[in-house]
């Protein structure tokens, strides 16, 4: 078997998440890949909170409109069917409940599925953008992330990063694993392609609740 | 039909013509009030001033404005935008010029200059939620006390603020965002002052418009009145104050 990058397994793990009809609102960095994972047969509303959903592709050279771009800034294309709106408009869709599913990024996330994913104090700090609203205001939110730093744990028993929300995240995958909150619980339920149980429990900071049925991840 | 009514009819025709050319004049002179030069619109900015400027990472941005603040060194500026762009474009380019004091903004990760002199003590940031940023401003445009949302909440950004519960849901109040000018860009602008937007340069704009004491705009188009349909007006007349002339 080919190994594939972690980036690839996390964002075609996540693509399998996703249903015709959704509004989703994919992040910068490994979510911004689920995009091209998404099975032909699905037709995903994605929306870029600068004011579009209908979110495509990167344009061709020469093809980029310079007042068409991605939340990032990045020209992209806009699908058939899209549409485009203020900020007002963008983050009532986000704070108010009509997106389905956003896909972030994380620095950590903890045991109860609290999620850091903004500043590191004193070292970065960017400003939070959309993410606290995401995260406060998405019917789901999963976490697309490598599952250590530099050999450290980013799933601890306790963030100790300012958090982002009081909202737990849904669904945490990273190349490891999936892990899942129920009962406000991290949970492992899928390991990685070729990783075991012990490795994941191994690169853990939190402690995790087994799922009674712990299954090979399908990408 | 006898001729004689024929006539008459025509002689009406003409009459409400003439008199439709006569108010359109009318509104010709009544533009040309509004329209300046960018020397002229940055001329009525002082030093220290309060700027919501429009641009998500500078698509969207008023760059001639911003060129001219620039060169005419408009110093100790206050600016509310939803990020600082990069170094080079947009409002990237006042922080690049060190013209801004404080920056009222949710991003300024993609301009190393502007953590460098956030870092530095040079400019205040003030880091707001996007979605909180632009209920604010919108806030303050539609006449509102303030805003009541649940985004950050058990975070560093609820700090200092009061909380509210609303059948039995938690929310922190939020106060409104006013500015001196606001610098808008357009896609459309007609003679009087409507404007509609393209893709993804709508962003703040539309919001802006509303918040400050003085709206100042530049079109990527500006066209005769009429040709942006009243369904595709944005942002109404009455609303802009000045139109910057396209040189």
């Amino acid at each position: 078997m080919m190994t594939m990058e972690p980036s690839a397994v996390i964002a075609k793990r996540i693509a399998r998440e996703l249903r015709s009809g959704m509004l989703v609102n994919l992040g910068i960095g490994i979510p911004t890949m689920v995009a091209a994972h998404v099975a032909d047969d699905v037709r995903v509303f994605f929306q870029s909170e600068n004011g579009l959903i209908g979110t495509g592709s990167i344009p061709e050279e020469g093809m980029q409109n310079p007042l068409l771009t991605d939340a990032g800034g990045r020209p992209v294309m806009a699908l058939p069917g899209a549409s485009t709106f203020d900020s007002a408009m963008s983050f009532g869709l986000i704070r108010g409940g009509h997106v389905d599913v956003t896909v972030l990024g994380a620095l950590q996330v903890d045991e109860q599925g609290l999620l850091a994913n903004w500043m590191i104090p004193g070292k970065l700090v960017p400003g939070m953008g959309g993410a606290m609203d995401l995260v406060t205001g998405a019917k789901r939110v999963i976490i697309a992330m490598q599952h250590t730093a530099k050999g450290k744990p980013k799933i601890l028993s306790k963030c100790t990063l300012p958090k982002t929300s009081e909202r737990p995240v849904d669904l945490v995958v990273t190349e490891m694993a999936v892990i899942g909150f129920p009962n406000g619980r991290a949970t492992l339920l899928e390991t990685g392609p070729g990783v075991s149980v012990e490795q994941v429990l191994a690169a853990t900071e939190a402690r995790l609740t087994m799922s009674d049925h712990i299954q090979p991840m399908c990408v | 039909l006898p001729t004689g009514i024929i006539h008459l009819t025509y002689v009406k025709a003409a009459t409400v013509l003439l008199r439709i050319g006569l108010r359109l004049e009318a509104l010709q002179r009544q533009i040309e009030m509004k329209i300046v030069t960018p020397e002229d619109a940055v001329a009525m900015i002082p030093d220290g001033a309060t700027l919501m400027i429009g641009g998500f990472m500078g698509v969207g941005s008023p760059e001639r404005m911003v060129d001219e603040l620039v060169r005419q060194k408009k110093r100790d500026l206050t600016v509310i935008a939803n990020d600082t762009a990069i170094p080079g474009r947009g409002i990237g380019k006042l922080v690049d010029a060190g013209l801004v004091s404080k920056a009222i903004a949710s991003h300024i990760g993609l301009n190393p200059e502007a953590q460098r002199q956030m870092i530095a003590g040079k400019m205040a940031v003030d880091l707001v939620p996007q979605g909180t940023l632009i209920e604010r401003i919108r806030a303050d445009g539609f006449g509102l006390g303030g805003v009541l949302t649940p985004t950050g909440l058990g975070t560093v950004v609820e700090d200092g603020k009061q909380k509210i519960k609303v059948n039995g849901k938690s929310y922190l109040l939020e106060t409104p965002l006013h500015a001196d000018f606001a610098l808008v860009n357009a896609f459309l602008a007609d003679y009087l002052g409507n404007l509609s937007y393209a893709l993804t340069a709508r962003n703040f704009n539309p919001i802006i418009v509303m918040a400050a004491e003085t709206a100042i705009v530049t079109a990527d188009h500006i066209v005769p009145v009429g040709l942006i349909a009243p369904d595709h007006v944005v942002t109404p007349a009455p609303l802009v104050d000045y139109v910057v002339a396209n040189g």
